[in-house]
Formats: structure tokens, sequence, C-alpha cells
């Protein structure tokens, strides 16, 4: 399949735009804006790949995981259902629908599956994941020319080759409404033409869209593959998606600690520290050292309650945030916010390695949630 | 919920003269386009351009060399002035990142903030930033002979402020907030490498925050006297009360060495 | 018995430019200079010469040069004059062939073969002169998981983590015993150790007691000998070492000769002045690996657990399994000495023939652990032939934590390597017991060489990692895609972990 790399290369390098746009109150609206707003960073990316990642666009089917699959040909996309009847009950399985667009060419053949892993095969709801999460891996790995680039509750990816805004028009996306929406264009500097090599990167319903080179990605992989992640694409993103993972879901560490194991604080900053804030932040260095994320990076990363932006320790790629009433922005120019809502007036540029954390004030589909927390925003630089 | 990002566009690219002034409405234009009927204009001689729906085309001001005066309305996009020598710009939001990249003459003041490396290795002319700016503000500023570059902030920076700073004058007036008082600067390697140059800070600053290479004393009346018309300049242009500011003490951060690295090899 | 060995050195003498100031006369413990009074000459006895060079570096005129005899033995590719040489002496004394330093045959030094990377155009390579640039290093075992409590600005730890020792850069100084080299080659190692903020290592000599006040940057060794080993001892370092071997030496023992222990050596070994110090080449309370684990936990119970404790191997075909098997038994830190390191005395063909590269065994240890996922659970520290901080980069990215540096240290104190530090007679004042040559070595001024030295190196290294855009150095330890072999064979490469140049 195309995924093994066409070339050698220790891994794709690729520039980007990156732009997050989420309603906090769960309310859900379409595609149009995010299209348009990565449109407007056309500069930043080649046409060699875009994408977007949409949570709530499946109400009606919010328990059952959706896998959006790449098949290369119809014998994958056999062998793949056949695999699917194995382990899920198939509560739905069609075409994702697409229109003809200029600009973006040789699609695969694309569809989506609702799935309900089958009771017998597992018990709880961490064990559900690691199902799911195992039969994401057995798919990508073991069945020729298939793909799962989607696995999520109520959300999913939609990507390919080409400018993102061509990408969005061939996926329809303004006509799905979702209330968090995350948008990648790429630049990617070679021309490995693999729809599922686009952004964004997703697991479960955590999607991850990056912008940047990681230059520790060599101990950042070998540092994984401790804990037995098979990093198969090549890709910083793939990283940093597995490195969330490990953190947050094995490690239970939060989203700010995982900010400062990706973007460590320097020594020089952590030495003057108070004792107790001391003592964790070198044992966090001293422990996830090989998860320091070195080199130009900013990322968003999305699940179906937040959505997180974070640029490297001494923020070498740029990332601007906006909040406009109940919409929070997360773009890497700030033009294109304004674009999108013309009376947003507050913007603000976040430290190197400081988080910016988007949360529902009431998940949409678990109202049981409801006034959970509010936004976090750092009181940096607000102009 | 439907959101239609549209409705205030207008049509991209009418090109209106007015007394004398070129309006041009820059929706939906690709930067390129944009800025050949900027530059076509200014080789005609108008005095005046005005850009409004201005959505990150980048560039703008580039590559022209008569004092033209530039009006953008909306987020300019990256490398504003890039490379300039001569253009006036006025921007009534913010800015982006890049801002008089590499500038070598000419004027550039933006109502709002201005993202990373603004004035990054500018030569000569001014920029005025009325609120904040991010990370590595003035990296590498120079300053040859007649040219001398000049970069007010009036907010805050983030870190890296002159870093590399090989020449120029940087005042920062820590304005924040409604109150505009003065504030305690976070930014973090001041100064780094600087060899050349001066950075006023109306503010504090503790040493840890300060670049090895870089060194800080109080500014004395007589530099005070020195930055004085450009704080007057800023508060022409923003509305701010010069002699209030003025009124505060200021920091003089100044390279400890034209030759910081001269003793780091060996020979 | 009339020896047939012919003189290793020749010395020329220019005698326009000698002044007969007979600086060479007294520099020279070899006795190799006379002057002749009658004649108002001076004169050499040539077969004594080592090849140290301390009389043609000290002479004011240069008037001296010290070359290699040239003469040949009839051409023969494998009776070589090195081989015969050995033969006429051990035919004349009956005796070992002894020698002193690391290995110096030409076995493949894998460090040429390895190339680094930069960052262009996609990644910026980061100016280490002006951005921050962090060489900091944590040595000891560390968890597999944090458990952090209480909220954001009250944040607190709640998984232990185990004494850890705290370097600057990533270099320390390897074991050297007091007894191998002097007291001011140790002072001025304290010294450095402690101005650089990493840490120099005692060897299995003791510790004396003027460098108690260094004890925070010292690493105490306990070898099979116990010379020295006694509760303040142990209590004032800063972590232990236990020696199982030496890449110099591997399997075999040590031996201190009597006519060195001299009283200062006495008092700091505890044993009696003039007896020979015997170092056994096992522990013998170690015959298999859980009584090194026994010893570990002694070590850790006498010091109230609040020091790491290392294990020091020297580099043998099976490391990977024996460095497992050390991690699981408790050791916080695994030292491998390659082939190539250094030794204040050791039998030739030991040195020469038994043991690995280093870089080998690195990649092999890391690769191991990795795959056991035990990496985290111990630091890894490498010795045996670091010569320059490009070897330090590339360890490093080949899986260690640190290195040691034994022979470059020395050498940074005036070593010239001639390899007959088993003499006792070193003209540079290190590898001597004697007062009249030890106090050459100021131990101010050597601890000033050293930390010129580690600055230096770590300079170097920064600039390398930047060029690498990567501003830590944990982000390069164990990043073999920073790497790429030149003229390896795909078994190197695949042992080494790291692809070929241009692929």
């Amino acid at each position: 399949m195309l995924r093994e790399a066409r070339f050698r290369d220790d891994k794709e390098f690729s520039g980007c735009s990156i732009f997050g746009m989420m309603n906090v109150r769960g309310e859900r609206f379409n595609g149009e804006p995010v299209i348009t707003a990565i449109a407007n960073m056309k500069e930043r990316s080649n046409g060699l790949g875009g994408g977007f990642a949409a949570y709530g666009i499946y109400p009606q089917y919010a328990e059952l995981y959706c896998f959006h699959m790449m098949y290369d040909h119809q014998g994958a996309k056999e062998e793949t259902e056949e695999f699917f009847r194995s382990r899920f009950e198939v509560e739905g399985a069609e075409v994702i629908p697409i229109r003809e667009c200029e600009g973006v060419d040789d699609p695969p053949l694309l569809w989506r599956y609702f799935l309900r892993p089958r009771e017998n095969l597992v018990c709880s709801e961490e064990d559900t994941d690691d199902f799911v999460v195992q039969a994401v891996m057995h798919v990508n790995v073991k069945i020729e020319g298939a793909f799962v680039f989607s696995s999520g509750k109520n959300m999913g990816v939609f990507k390919g080759v080409g400018f993102p805004e061509d990408i969005g028009r061939f996926f329809r996306l303004e006509e799905y409404e979702g209330y968090t929406w995350v948008a990648h264009g790429r630049f990617p500097t070679n021309t490995q033409g693999w729809w599922g090599g686009a952004h964004p990167f997703n697991i479960l319903d955590w999607s991850v869209v990056h912008n940047g080179e990681i230059s520790s990605y060599g101990i950042n992989r070998r540092y994984l593959e401790m804990f037995g992640y098979i990093c198969t694409l090549h890709t910083d993103t793939e990283v940093i998606a597995y490195g969330v993972d490990l953190l947050l879901r094995r490690h239970g560490l939060s989203i700010r600690d995982m900010a400062r194991i990706f973007a460590a604080p320097l020594w020089t900053e952590i030495d003057r520290m108070p004792p107790r804030e001391r003592e964790v932040h070198t044992a966090l260095r001293q422990t996830y050292g090989s998860l320091l994320l070195n080199g130009p990076f900013s990322v968003i990363i999305s699940n179906r309650h937040q959505m997180i932006g974070l640029t490297d320790r001494i923020r070498l790629r740029p990332l601007v945030a906006g909040r406009n009433g109940d919409f929070m922005y997360i773009s890497s120019e700030e033009a294109p916010i304004h674009l999108v809502d013309d009376t947003l007036r507050e913007t603000w540029i976040p430290q190197g390695g400081e988080p910016i954390v988007a949360e529902l004030r009431k998940a949409a589909e678990e109202p049981e949630e409801a006034g959970a927390q509010v936004i976090t925003i750092p009181a940096t630089d607000r102009a | 919920m439907r959101i239609d990002v549209d409705h205030h566009a207008g049509l991209p690219g009418v090109f209106v003269r007015v007394d004398g002034k070129v309006k041009i409405n820059a929706r939906h234009m690709h930067y390129r386009e944009l800025n050949n009927m900027v530059k076509a204009a200014a080789s005609e001689g108008v005095e005046e351009i005005v850009l409004e729906n201005v959505y990150g085309q980048r560039y703008i001001g580039s590559g022209i060399r008569r004092p033209v005066r530039i009006v953008v309305h909306g987020v300019p996009g990256n490398d504003l002035g890039a490379f300039m020598d001569g253009p006036r710009i006025t921007v009534d939001r913010n800015a982006q990142d890049g801002v008089g990249n590499t500038m070598n003459s000419g004027l550039i003041v933006v109502h709002g903030r201005a993202g990373d490396i603004v004035a990054m290795g500018m030569r000569g002319g001014k920029i005025f930033i009325r609120d904040g700016v991010g990370y590595r503000a003035a990296i590498h500023m120079k300053e040859y002979r007649k040219f001398r570059p000049i970069l007010v902030i009036g907010g805050d920076t983030q870190d890296f402020l002159g870093e590399y700073m090989a020449g120029g004058l940087v005042i920062v007036l820590g304005l924040k907030g409604k109150g505009r008082r003065k504030v305690k600067f976070n930014a973090r390697h001041i100064g780094t490498g600087m060899h050349g140059g001066t950075i006023f800070l109306r503010g504090e600053v503790e040493d840890h925050q300060l670049g090895k290479e870089a060194a800080a004393v109080p500014a004395t009346e007589e530099d005070k006297d020195f930055i004085r018309p450009f704080v007057e300049e800023y508060a022409g242009y923003f509305g701010a009360n010069a002699a209030e500011i003025m009124g505060s003490d200021f920091l003089k951060v100044y390279a400890r060495s034209h030759r910081p690295f001269g003793g780091l090899y060996a020979y | 018995m009339k020896s047939y060995l012919l003189p290793q050195f020749l010395v020329d003498r220019d005698d326009y430019r000698c002044i007969r100031c007979e600086v060479c006369v007294r520099q020279c413990a070899f006795d190799v200079h006379w002057y002749d009074g009658e004649e108002d000459a001076v004169f050499a006895d040539e077969s004594k010469c080592v090849g140290c060079l301390r009389c043609v570096t000290l002479c004011p005129t240069n008037a001296l040069v010290v070359r290699h005899n040239p003469t040949q033995h009839p051409p023969n590719a494998n009776w070589t004059k090195e081989v015969l040489q050995n033969i006429y002496k051990q035919a004349e004394t009956g005796g070992v062939l002894l020698t002193g330093m690391g290995c110096d045959k030409p076995y493949p030094i894998y460090w040429d073969r390895i190339v680094l990377d930069a960052s262009q155009v996609t990644n910026p390579s980061i100016d280490p002169l002006r951005e921050p640039m962090e060489l900091r290093t944590y040595l000891g075992a560390k968890p597999d998981a944090l458990k952090i409590g209480g909220k954001e600005g009250k944040l607190s730890l709640e998984t232990r983590i185990t004494p850890q020792l705290k370097l600057e850069t990533p270099i320390m100084f390897s074991a050297i015993s007091y007894g191998a080299i002097s007291y001011n080659a140790c002072e001025s190692l304290a010294r450095a150790a402690a101005e650089a903020g990493t840490y120099y290592n005692t060897g299995e000599g003791g510790l004396h007691r003027n460098l108690y006040k260094y004890g925070d940057h010292t690493i105490c060794q306990v070898a099979s000998g116990r010379f020295g080993v006694h509760a303040d001892y142990l209590e004032v370092a800063a972590a232990l070492e236990i020696k199982i071997g030496q890449g110099a030496k591997p399997g075999i023992g040590g031996h201190l000769p009597g006519e060195k222990v001299s009283a200062e050596i006495s008092r700091t070994r505890m044993i009696p002045k003039g007896t020979d110090a015997l170092s056994p080449a096992p522990h013998h309370d170690i015959y298999s690996i859980e009584d090194l684990a026994q010893l570990i936990y002694a070590l850790k119970e006498a010091t109230h657990w609040e020091k790491p404790v290392s294990v020091k191997i020297a580099a043998v075909h099976n490391s990977a399994a024996i460095a497992s098997g050390m991690v699981r038994a408790g050791a916080d830190i695994i030292a491998l000495d390659g082939i190539r390191g250094g030794t204040g005395a050791a039998p030739t063909m030991i040195r020469d023939n038994v043991g690995i590269p280093i870089e080998l065994a690195l990649a092999a240890v890391d690769d191991r652990l990795r795959q056991e996922g035990i990496r985290n659970r111990a630091s890894i520290v490498v010795a045996g032939g670091i010569r320059s901080s490009a070897d330090v980069v590339k360890a490093i990215a080949l899986g260690a934590d640190a290195v040691y540096i034994g022979t470059a240290a020395l050498v940074a104190l005036g070593c010239h390597v001639c390899q007959k530090c088993y003499t006792g007679k070193c003209n540079w004042g290190i590898a001597t017991q004697d007062p009249y040559l030890s106090k050459r070595l100021n131990p101010e001024v050597g601890a000033r060489r050293l930390v010129n030295l580690l600055n230096a190196w770590s300079h170097e290294i920064m600039e390398m990692l930047g060029g690498m855009g990567i501003n830590a150095i944990e982000s390069l330890r164990g990043n073999r895609l920073r790497l790429r072999g030149v003229g390896l064979t795909q078994e190197e490469l695949d042992i080494l972990g790291i692809k070929h140049a241009g692929a």
C-alpha cells in the first residue's frame, strides 16, 4: 500500500496551517467558516494535503464508533467488512458523500461504518477503547489496501490530497454541523500522494493537526515503542497522538502536565520555582524527557470535550487564539479568525509551551456533565 | 446554526479614486493581485492608497520605493513592509508576524498588536505598535551610518526581545489594559546575544530576564530626553499622554560588549 | 644477558641550539639524558626513552626532537617489529607483558564511521549562543509513569523519584584510583568536577581525607579489593559504583605494587605501607546476578537509600543480557567501558584482545533495555575511547545518558599517552607517587585545564545540538535518526541501529 513510504525517509516533513473553532456551549454549526479560514492561509500549504475533524456531526449515532475508511480496491473493502462483522455489530455502512471537485484527483474508495463492539468480546469501557484501537491497528497493519482514518464516536475526520478548501468541498462539509471543527492545510516536502498521510491524525476521538517538524522525533518514537505503540506513518503527528494517548488516557496526567512534558519549561525557570512546583517539574522532565517535543511545532489536539492549542517551548511556530462569546478559535495566523468572525475583538498570543484549553461548558451529547468547566485562558498578552 | 462568512464582502478588487486617493477592496484577493494594484497606484504617483477588507494578504508595502501612504483596514498578513523602502503604512487592527522584516526606511503604525519577529533585521525607518508584540521583537535589528531603525511598542513583549540586537532603538512602554498602567515585564531572554543598540523599558525586569550579553541600568534624564520625541510621536498616533508616560522611570538595556563571543574559539 | 631490544625512540639533539641548561636532564625520570662536564655536552641513553616528550616540550631552545626508531626488521607482515620486540622482552625477563592506557590496536573506531545530521529549512537550527541550550542530565532510575496530585498552583508529586545525580554537562571523569595517579591529579579532577557541576570517580583506591570536601561531586567506587571502603567513604559520596570490570582488562583483577603504597596511600586505602594492594578478579561476594543484587541493596541500605548505585562492567560479548540483569538487580546506572578504555597497568595481551568496542555494546544495551521496556529504570554511562565532543554527541544519540572520560582528562592534564603509567615514573606528574614528579602538576592549574576542556566540549555539544534543531540533550538521547553510518556493513548498521549515509 502507498502508506509504505515510497521514499525511505526517516519521516515526512511538512510545513502547514492549522485552524480550530469551537462552540463551548456545544451548539453545532456548519463547516463553511472553517473551510473559509483554512483557505485564507493557502500560502502555508501546497496542495498536497488537507483535512478536517468535526465533532458532533453524527448525533443520531452518538453511541457508535464511526469508522471512516479508505480502500484502494474492492478486495480490501470486502476483507475489512468481513473483519468488522467478526468484531462488531455493523449498524450502518455507506459511501461517504462526495462531489467532484477540481484539484482533488484519484480519491480512494471512501466508506463509513457505524460500529458497536460485540458484547461478548468486551467488558468495560476502557476495554472497549482498547478493543477499538486494536481493531484500527489490525486493519491498518494487516489488511492491504485498507486504512481507518477516523474511529471516534459522533465525530469524523475528512482528509485527502489537495488544498484543504477543495477537500472540504469534495466532502461536502458545508452540509455537516458540528460544535468543534479543526482543519489543516499541508505543505509536505515530498510528493507522496497518499490520502491517509494528510492531517488530522485520529485515534478514537483524539485528533491532532500539527505545524512544524519535531527534531526529537527519533527518540519520541523509540520511547513510545517501549509502551507498545507502533509508529507506521512516519509523521510527527502520529507520535504526538500516541503521546497524548499515553499521558492522558494511560498515565492519567492532566492536560497541563502534558504541556509541561511536550513543551517543558527550561531548567533555569524550574530552578526558580517554589520547592513543590520545582519538584513536580523536575520529576516530569526526568521521567518524560524522551517525550519532550523538541523543535518547532504548533498543534491543535482535540477530543469530544476539548480543543487544546500548544506551541513548542521557545515558540518557533505561531499560534493565535481568539474568543467571541461562545466561540473559541485557535489558528496559525490571526487574519482568518477575523475573517470568519468579524465582530470578534479578543485575540491573544500564548506564551511558548503554554496550552490554550477550550472546554465544552456542557457536553452536547452528555448532558449529565453540564456545567463541568469553563474555558481556561492564560493571562498572557491579552491585547 | 449556519454561519455565512461572506456577508461583509463587497466586490473584490474594486478600485475607486477619490481626491487623489485610491481605494481597493482587498476581499478575496490574492496578495500578488493586491500588491500589483498597490504598486501600480504608487508608481502613478498616488499619494494615499486605502485597502479595505484586508485579511492576511502578505508583503503589503514591499517593493515600493516612494513615500506613499498606505492605509490598511483589516488584518494584514505576514511580512508587512518586508524590505520596505519608503512607504508609510497605517493598520487599523492587529498585524501578524514579520512586521518590518529587513525594512530599510519608511513608517509602519499598527493600531493594535503585532505578532512575532517585529522589526527583524530592520535597518532603518520607524515602527509604532500601539499594543504588545510576540516573540523575538527587534531580533538582529541593526544600524549603519545614517540608517537607524526605531521601534516603539506600547504594550508588553514576549520572550527574546532584542535577540542578537546589533543597533537601533527599541522603546517598550508597557502600557496595559484600560488604565494603561505600567507593567512588570514577563519577557525572558531580553537582549540575549545583544551586541549593539539600545532598549528602553518602562517598567521592571529582574536580572534573570536579561540575556547574559545584556546589561540594564536606570535611564538618566539625558536618556529620557533622547527618547522623548519618539514617545511623543507614539502618543500622537494613539492618543496617549506622553508627559505622563515620560514621568515614569525607564530602564536602559545595552550590550555589554560589541564582541560578546570573542573568547569562544581556540585558535 | 645481553638485551636484543632496539630503542623504541631516537633522541636528536641540535648541538647548536642546546644551551646546556640541563632541563632535560632534570625532567627525565627515566634517566635518558645526562650532562658531561668535561665535554660540555648533553648525551642520551635512547634505550630508556619512553617517548613522553616531557624534555621536548620543556626544552627552552627547541633543541630536541624525539622520533620513532626507523630501524626496520626484515619485512614481514606476520612477524612485525612489535611482535618480535615483545618476544625478545619476554625471553629476557620471563614476564607478562605490561602496558598502560587503552588498547592501541586499529580496531574499527565506529565514532569515525558515524556522521551527524543538521537542520536545513524544514526545521530551524537553533543558535546556541543566544537561545537556551540545555545539557543538564540526571542519572538514576526513572519511574515508568508519574502520578501528580493537587490542583494547579498547588501541585504535589505522588510518585517517589529515587536519588539522582545532577550533571550540568553529560561528561564525567572516569574511575582512576589514587595510586594509579598522584594526589595532585586526583585533586585536579575533584576540583574540576565540582566547578563544572559534574562528577569524578575515585576508582578503587579510596578517597583521600583532603578531598572529602568535594564529596558532592564524587562517585565512590566499591571494587573487589574494597580498599578504603568504610562508612565515611560511603557517606561522603554523591553516588556509589560497584566495579565489576573495566574495558582495559575485562575479567582480571589489579595489582598496585607495594613500592607505590606510600604513607598517604596506605592511609587512604587502609592497608599497611609497602604491601601489595591486590584487587581480585571477581568480587568474592558476587558469583552470580542475585549476588550483585545483594551487594547493590547492601550499599543502598548502608547509605539509607539516599544515593544512586552504579554498576560498571567491561563491554563484552553478552553485554546486553548482562545489562538487563543488572537493571533488574537494582542498578540505577549502568556504566559500560569499551575495549579502548584506559588503565594504569594491564597485561598487554588482555588489553589488546579482550572486550568489544563501546559503540556496539552501547547500541546493543540500549536496544535490549528498550525491547524489555526497562530503559527508564537505569541510566547508561559509557566509557572507553571518548576523544572529543563529537564522540560524546554520537554516544548520546546512540543511547547513552552521559559519558565518562579518563584518557582525555589525563591528556588535558599533560599526559602524552606514552603508555608507561605502570612504571610510576610519569614525567608529567600524573601516574606517579614520586613527590618530586607529582609536584609538577599544580592542582589549581590542572583543574583549570580540565574545566576549560569541559567548557569547550560543552560549547561544541551545544553547537551540534543547535545544528540539529534541538535545545535539550534529552531530545538527542537515543535519537538515532540523527546519525548515519559511512562505510559500514549492513550488519554493523543493524547493530548500531542506524542507516547508511544517503539513505
